[in-house]
C-alpha cells in the first residue's frame, strides 16, 4: 500500500465507461445522484478477494440502506466475470478494466504495474460525482466492508459539499 | 489472514442483550462471531472450548450471529435456531447441538434438536417459522460489519479484534495476555 496514490476524498470521480457484461456496458455518470461504491480488486478467483466479493454480497442490503450502488471492478474480461459471479452468487456488477488494461485503475491512482493488475482499492462516491473516501488495503488483506459504511454514513449525514 | 493496520475495535459493546458464559468480572472478554454452518467455526468451537475450560473464571466469552447467508444456506435459520433456543434458556446448550451438528442443519433437524433439549417444541417452531429472531440475528450481523468483522469466526478480545492466529496457543496466549494488562 505504501506506493499506491489513490484519488483522495474531494476530488471529482473520474467518469468511466466498462462493460458489465458481454453484450453491457455501464458508466459512472449512469448512478449519478445516488452513491457509488468502486471496489477494485487484484483479480477473479484468488482467495482473498473472493472473501471481500463474499461478504460485499452478504452486505449489499446495508449499502442499499444508504441508496448506495456497489461496483467491483478488476482488470478481469467480461467472461471470467460472469463466470466468477455466476460461481459466488454475486448480486452485484463486476466490471471489467480489461481494455486497455487497467485504465480506469490508472486514473484512480491504484493500479499496480509490477503486477499488472489494480490495488485492493475502496472509494465511496457521492451522488455529485465527488469521492468522499479512499482507502489502499494490503493486497492480500480484505478489508472488510466497515469503513465504507463510516463513509456512506458520513455522506448521508453531512449531505453533498456545495 | 486477516490482519489489518488499524485495529478494528467492537462498536457494540458486551451487554444485557448478549448470550455470555463466564463472570461478569472476569479478568478477559472473548466475543466471537461466527456462523453455524462455517466449517472453520467448526473447527474453532472444539478450541474455544478447551481455551474456556483452560482459563475458568477469569474468561468471559460471548457469541453473536454473523451468518453468511449467501454461502450458507441454512446459516440464518440455524442462527434463529439457537436465538429461539435462548428464548427459552437453552442457548448454549443449542449453540453446541448445532456446531456438533453441522452436516445436519435442515429445518426437521432443528425442530428434532429442539425435542432433544426439552424444549417447548410448538413454541419453537412457531417462532422459527415466524422469523421471531429474524431481526435479533440481524442486528448481530450489522454489529460485526461496523466492528471490522470480514469473514468467520472472527474474534475480540476486551473489544480489540484479534487478527492473528485463532488456534490454541495462540489464542489462549493472546487471552492470558490480555488478562494481565486488564490487571
Amino acid at each position: 500500500m505504501a506506493d499506491a496514490h489513490p484519488l483522495p476524498a474531494g476530488t471529482q470521480a473520474p467518469d468511466f465507461r466498462l462493460q458489465r457484461a458481454p453484450d453491457q456496458t455501464v458508466s459512472l455518470g449512469d448512478y449519478r445522484g445516488q452513491p457509488v461504491i468502486l471496489a477494485f480488486y487484484p483479480a477473479d478467483w484468488s482467495p482473498v478477494c473472493g472473501d471481500q466479493m463474499a461478504l460485499y454480497n452478504e452486505v449489499l442490503s446495508e449499502f442499499e440502506g444508504y441508496g448506495a450502488k456497489l461496483l467491483g471492478i478488476s482488470v478481469d474480461g467480461a467472461w471470467c466475470h460472469r463466470a466468477f459471479a455466476d460461481e459466488r452468487k454475486l448480486h452485484f456488477p463486476l466490471l471489467a478494466d480489461f481494455e486497455p488494461k487497467g485504465a480506469v485503475a490508472r486514473r484512480y491512482g491504484v493500479y499496480r504495474d509490477s503486477d499488472g493488475c489494480s490495488e485492493r482499492a475502496l472509494f465511496v462516491i457521492d451522488g455529485d460525482g465527488i469521492i468522499r473516501w479512499s482507502y489502499v488495503s494490503p493486497i492480500d488483506v480484505n478489508p472488510g466492508a466497515d469503513g465504507i459504511l463510516r463513509a456512506l454514513d458520513a455522506v448521508a449525514s453531512e449531505g453533498t459539499p456545495a | 489472514m486477516t490482519r489489518r493496520d488499524a485495529g478494528a475495535a467492537l462498536t457494540l459493546p458486551v451487554g444485557k442483550r448478549d448470550h455470555v458464559q463466564g463472570p461478569v468480572d472476569a479478568a478477559v472478554t472473548l466475543v466471537e462471531y461466527g456462523d453455524y454452518e462455517c466449517p472453520h467455526c467448526g473447527r474453532a468451537y472444539p478450541i474455544v472450548k478447551a481455551i474456556q475450560q483452560r482459563m475458568g473464571p477469569r474468561l468471559r466469552f460471548v457469541y453473536r450471529n454473523f451468518p453468511l447467508r449467501e454461502s450458507h444456506p441454512h446459516a440464518q435459520q440455524a442462527a434463529e435456531a439457537a436465538e429461539a433456543a435462548g428464548a427459552q434458556g437453552k442457548f448454549w446448550e443449542m449453540h453446541d447441538r448445532l456446531f456438533e451438528r453441522q452436516f445436519a442443519l435442515d429445518g426437521e433437524y432443528l425442530i428434532e434438536y429442539a425435542g432433544d433439549l426439552g424444549l417447548n417444541v410448538a413454541r419453537f417452531r412457531k417462532e422459527l417459522e415466524g422469523g421471531v429472531y429474524e431481526p435479533r440475528v440481524r442486528e448481530d450481523f450489522r454489529s460485526g460489519v461496523t466492528s471490522g468483522v470480514n469473514g468467520t469466526p472472527t474474534f475480540f478480545i476486551n473489544g480489540a479484534r484479534h487478527d492473528d492466529s485463532w488456534e490454541f496457543e495462540p489464542l489462549l496466549a493472546a487471552l492470558e495476555k490480555a488478562a494481565v494488562v486488564i490487571r
